[in-house]
């Protein structure tokens, strides 16, 4: 009988499987006992173009591969950065309009350009790639090749001859120069046309040449100029901007100005190559310590060591508490340590933390379904881990991310917008009577903390303590900070106009409107949580959920009164938080990230103050006043509701060494190191198969089977009188 | 038979006409150009100019269905719905709106879907056909009663029940195979050996009732008793006699599935990280990708009318009185 067969044969072939340890292994076994760390990845990399990539599943790839010419220091907070490719962290010179340097404390309004020349180190050298590969004429052994040589070819690795060459000046300005290239759409091109002399006219050339050339057609960069772009000698350029602009040094630590060669550039674009997805987008190129030899984006991805990395160390210093952690036991070492990481795709958490939990992946974070297996919250809010992640030897990592979600209001908008007293006061009893002490511990497991202004812990200008709280908002009461009692949010309200919720003078019900995305069964309890929250001042709230695209239509034009938003830090800068506010940022005026059109000319004349300074020296008190005046301002006039700082919360396995939380350096795989014999212990001895059910379910099928078998030979036998 | 075939071929041509003319309408409902530019270059830093340059390059710059700047033909050619669905009829499916192509990106997803939807299914008629006909066999007698009520209670159970109850204890508890993955060659078969079971497991309920009920109906009917008569056994009446006459309702069922099994599976797809076309789809969706959910709903069709054609094909078959003209 075919079901009985079948279910013979997949018993046996469970039973077979089920002899020997770690049947559940998702890895090769010829991978078992190598150096190489296991982690996931949810969404696929759009892009591995150092000039497109922008969002983290995309430089957790690119950041390991690209080496722009600064990186933050691994150990030390607050973010420090530190040279890479470079000699040392450049310092700008500054020049008036007739070309003569100004001293470093020349007022910002008399400089009209800033220069910064990178020196890089001589020796480093690129991954081996069939571009740099030459024949024995010394000319590009794959140039010109036509469909026809490009048969068989499907990948990188089948390019049988590779070589490499060291790294140059030229390569980091052929990538300055693709920000500008109109077929690449670097989401930094319009910034930074503003900044860097002659990138906007070059674009406008590019422009004009990719229109004359057919779509796939490769452009030769060298052939037009970047006059703000120069080239001093061989391993040395000068990047000219426009006036000043401080924190331009946090982007020479991204991926957008790692170097691109020019021959690979020429290699990826030859005809035939996009088809086959070979294309600098899907096979990267660096100087880093990893590159990139499997790139499946839809099950597998793998970093390999490169065998040309030009050495780095294991760093020795760090915050005081690093030693205690063991953060600096490898200290001088080389890096990187492991020699492979291999990322699967997980599009589940549930999978994803299961595997996690038997050994095969060395980190993972913690998703809600998860959280309380994981984490358990002590009475005073403390987290620790349960007994079953401690009696695996789990580590938590915690670190407050450098971000903020909050909801803001539309000033524009005539019963909650503008400066005027009676908005303003509005707006403040809001503030006041939606507790966001609450909403995390209700619907973020307690994973945030609550925000008293725009900036986030770990950024300079964010104050702890008494002198850090909103006092619009919060009291300081025998040292704890504590959100001031609903009288006083009904008393603002009140004085606003508004009195029982109800305007003075018609009597009319006051009534906002909620713009929001989603709206779905998950969150609605999240939107219900809110009404009761304006419900306490006896405020009507309407949600309108819409989806993404609507919402951000809405927001372009204005037509929203209260919304969400958030803002994840793109370095680690006052400034990248406060222009959010800033009025040449407004959204409808500008097409700016100003979502909330706000608009205080105190506020502006601060913030173009503070942007223009820096954090370190003598300059950085002076600037720290100003951010508080700043900050102080924004509370008062709260145009946002500030919301909360995510926590991020992260488990590592006992065997995965040296890894601490970082929000803004992203190429931290070469610091982190793995005992693998003692993840092959622990993975053994937590993943021995148990047989017993396979037996069990043989024994329940052929006690099922048995009765039709009998009952079918009784049914032939029997005679027709029975 | 040719020119039945060919007929049928034709009629395909207005049916994906509408198709992709309904999934290009449903679609720019939902989403304009510019949120389609948007959802690529980032929600971060983008400038009106840079979404204008996307829009042209890609050709999202037109109108969507007439345009009314154009003289003659091209009033109609010189659109998004023209360029973006003409190409497909020559199966040329262009890049998705992230540079990469889609002919080869279907390809690559194409095996790992087949690995799982071919043994399930296949395993999945055997025992669900055998199932059934035992039940028939037994029929109207205790066996038959407890199979149906397995039936029915194995049919009430959601998918993801079986799939995340299936990982659950074969993966975490036995730990027999791994929860998810994959893995070429060889090393595919500890993958798929969990979610094809479950797979197999999943649709027994459903199907065997509804081939039940099939068999039922057969067995009542002359030709059996004439078959009994003659001293047949039991088993060669229903597998020789009933079998082959309850075929055509069968086939009507499975044959116009069978292409679409290159389709995959969404849910198993995704929870045992197959890398397979299952979740293709959904992804473009999501990534609001337009070339690659026209290229899929356009393929979706054309599977969908070959499984009918072969439908009709193959009551030929099993049917000697059933001829095309």
């Amino acid at each position: 009988m075919p079901f009985f067969r079948f279910t013979f044969l997949v018993s046996l072939l469970l039973l077979l499987t089920a002899c020997g340890s770690e049947q559940n292994d998702p890895y090769p076994r010829a991978e078992r006992g190598q150096n190489i760390l296991y982690s996931a990845f949810t969404e696929r990399p759009k892009h591995l173009d150092p000039v497109q990539s922008y969002t983290e599943d995309e430089i957790t790839f690119t950041a390991q591969i690209y080496e722009p010419p600064l990186q933050y220091h691994y150990l030390k907070r607050p973010y420090t950065l530190i040279p890479l490719t470079s000699d040392a962290v450049p310092t700008p010179r500054y020049y008036d309009d007739r070309g003569r340097e100004l001293p470093a404390t020349a007022p910002a309004e008399a400089i009209a350009h800033s220069v910064y020349e990178i020196r890089l180190r001589p020796g480093i050298r690129y991954q081996p790639h069939p571009a740099f590969a030459s024949d024995a004429a010394g000319q590009p052994l794959y140039r010109n090749l036509d469909r026809e040589q490009l048969r068989g070819i499907e990948k990188i690795a089948d390019f049988r001859a590779t070589a490499s060459r060291e790294l140059v000046a030229d390569d980091y300005i052929y990538e300055i120069k693709r920000l500008a290239h109109p077929r690449l759409h670097s989401p930094i091109f319009g910034m930074m046309a503003e900044r860097i002399v002659g990138l906007r006219e070059l674009g406008a050339a590019l422009q004009t040449e990719a229109k004359r050339l057919p779509a796939d057609a490769w452009i030769d960069l060298d052939r037009f100029a970047l006059s703000g772009v120069t080239r001093v000698d061989r391993h040395t350029y000068r990047i000219t901007l426009r006036g000043k602009y401080p924190q331009f040094v946090y982007w020479l630590a991204m991926p957008f100005f790692a170097p691109v060669p020019r021959e690979v550039d020429r290699f990826y674009h030859q005809p035939g190559m996009a088809a086959k997805n070979l294309t600098l987008d899907w096979y990267p190129v660096g100087t880093g310590p990893f590159m990139l030899t499997q790139n499946n984006p839809n099950s597998r991805m793998v970093l390999e060591r490169n065998p040309n990395f030009h050495g780095e160390t294991y760093p020795c210093l760090g915050d005081p508490e690093d030693q205690a952690d063991g953060l600096l036991a490898d200290c001088g070492k080389t890096l990187p340590f492991i020699d492979q990481a291999v990322f699967s795709r997980e599009k589940e958490s549930i999978p994803y933390w299961n595997k996690f939990l038997q050994g095969y992946y060395d980190a993972s974070g913690i998703s809600s379904d998860s959280f309380d297996q994981a984490v358990r919250l002590g009475v005073g809010g403390d987290v620790q881990l349960s007994d079953e992640m401690r009696g695996k030897g789990i580590r938590l990592l915690t670190s407050v991310r450098a971000s903020i979600f909050y909801m803001g209001f539309n000033m524009l908008d005539p019963v909650v917008g503008s400066l005027a007293e009676a908005q303003t006061k509005l707006r403040q009893a809001l503030s006041i009577a939606i507790d966001q002490e609450e909403f995390i511990s209700i619907f973020m497991n307690g994973r945030g903390i609550a925000a008293h202004g725009p900036l986030p812990p770990g950024i300079f200008g964010y104050v702890e303590g008494e002198a850090g709280i909103n006092p619009v908002v919060y009291d300081w009461v025998d040292g704890q900070v504590r959100r001031k009692p609903l009288e006083v949010a009904k008393k603002l309200l009140t004085e606003a106009g508004w009195p029982n919720g109800r305007q003075a003078s018609t009597g009319e019900p006051l009534v906002l409107n909620l713009d929001t995305t989603g709206g779905g069964m998950g969150d609605k309890s999240r939107l219900d949580w809110l009404t009761r929250q304006f419900a306490k001042l006896d405020i009507q709230l309407v949600v309108r959920s819409t989806d993404f695209n609507r919402f951000q239509e809405k927001v372009r034009k204005g037509a929203v009164q209260l919304y969400y938003l958030g803002w994840n830090a793109d370095y680690p800068d006052p400034e990248n938080f406060l222009f959010l506010l800033a009025s040449r940022e407004g959204k409808v005026a500008k097409g700016g990230e100003n979502a909330s059109n706000y608009a205080n000319p105190a506020f502006d004349q601060l913030f173009e103050r503070m942007k223009n300074l820096e954090s370190e020296g003598p300059r950085g008190v002076e600037r720290l006043a100003i951010i508080r005046q700043a900050v102080a301002l924004l509370q008062h006039d709260a145009p946002w509701i500030y919301g909360f700082h995510p926590t991020s919360y992260t488990l590592s396995h006992v065997w995965l060494k040296n890894r601490k939380p970082t929000e803004v350096g992203h190429n931290t795989l070469k610091y982190q190191r793995i005992d693998v014999a003692e993840r092959q212990r622990l993975r053994q001895e937590w993943n021995r198969p148990v047989l017993w059910p396979l037996a069990a379910i043989a024994v329940l099928l052929l006690a099922m089977l048995l009765p039709a078998a009998l009952g079918y030979r009784r049914r032939e036998r029997s005679t027709a009188r029975g | 038979m040719l020119a039945y075939l060919i007929r049928r071929l034709l009629y395909a041509v207005p049916i994906l006409i509408g198709v992709n003319l309904i999934t290009f309408a449903l679609f720019f409902v939902v989403n304009t150009p510019d949120d389609m530019a948007r959802m690529q270059l980032g929600v971060k830093r983008v400038t009106p100019e840079a979404i204008e340059r996307w829009k042209a390059e890609r050709g999202y710059d037109k109108p969507l269905f007439i345009n009314p700047a154009a003289t003659g033909s091209a009033v109609f050619t010189d659109t998004i719905f023209f360029a973006k669905s003409a190409r497909m009829f020559a199966a040329d499916f262009g890049r998705a709106e992230d540079g990469r192509d889609i002919a080869r990106e279907i390809v690559s997803r194409m095996g790992p879907s087949l690995a799982i939807a071919l043994p399930t299914f296949i395993l999945g008629l055997l025992v669900t056909v055998s199932f059934a006909l035992l039940l028939t066999f037994f029929r109207a007698s205790y066996l038959d009663f407890w199979g149906v009520v397995l039936c029915v209670a194995m049919m009430s159970i959601s998918g993801l029940f079986y799939i995340i109850g299936g990982q659950y204890l074969v993966s975490k508890i036995w730990r027999l195979v791994p929860i998810s993955g994959y893995g070429g060659g060889l090393d595919a078969w500890k993958f798929l050996i969990l979610p094809v079971l479950i797979g197999v497991l999943s649709g027994i309920g459903s199907s065997t009732r509804w081939y039940r009920t099939i068999f039922l109906e057969e067995i009542a009917k002359d030709y059996v008793r004439t078959a009994r008569a003659k001293g047949l056994a039991e088993a060669a009446v229903l597998f020789r006699h009933v079998l082959q006459n309850a075929l055509i309702p069968i086939l009507t069922g499975v044959v116009v599935v069978i292409p679409l099994l290159f389709m995959g599976s969404l849910l198993t797809e995704s929870f045992f990280g197959i890398p397979g076309l299952g979740s293709y789809t959904i992804d473009a969706i999501n990534a609001q990708d337009f070339a690659v959910v026209r290229a899929m709903v356009f393929i979706g069709s054309v599977l969908y009318i070959v499984g009918l054609i072969l439908t009709d094909l193959s009551y030929t078959l099993v049917d000697p009185r059933i001829r095309f003209h």
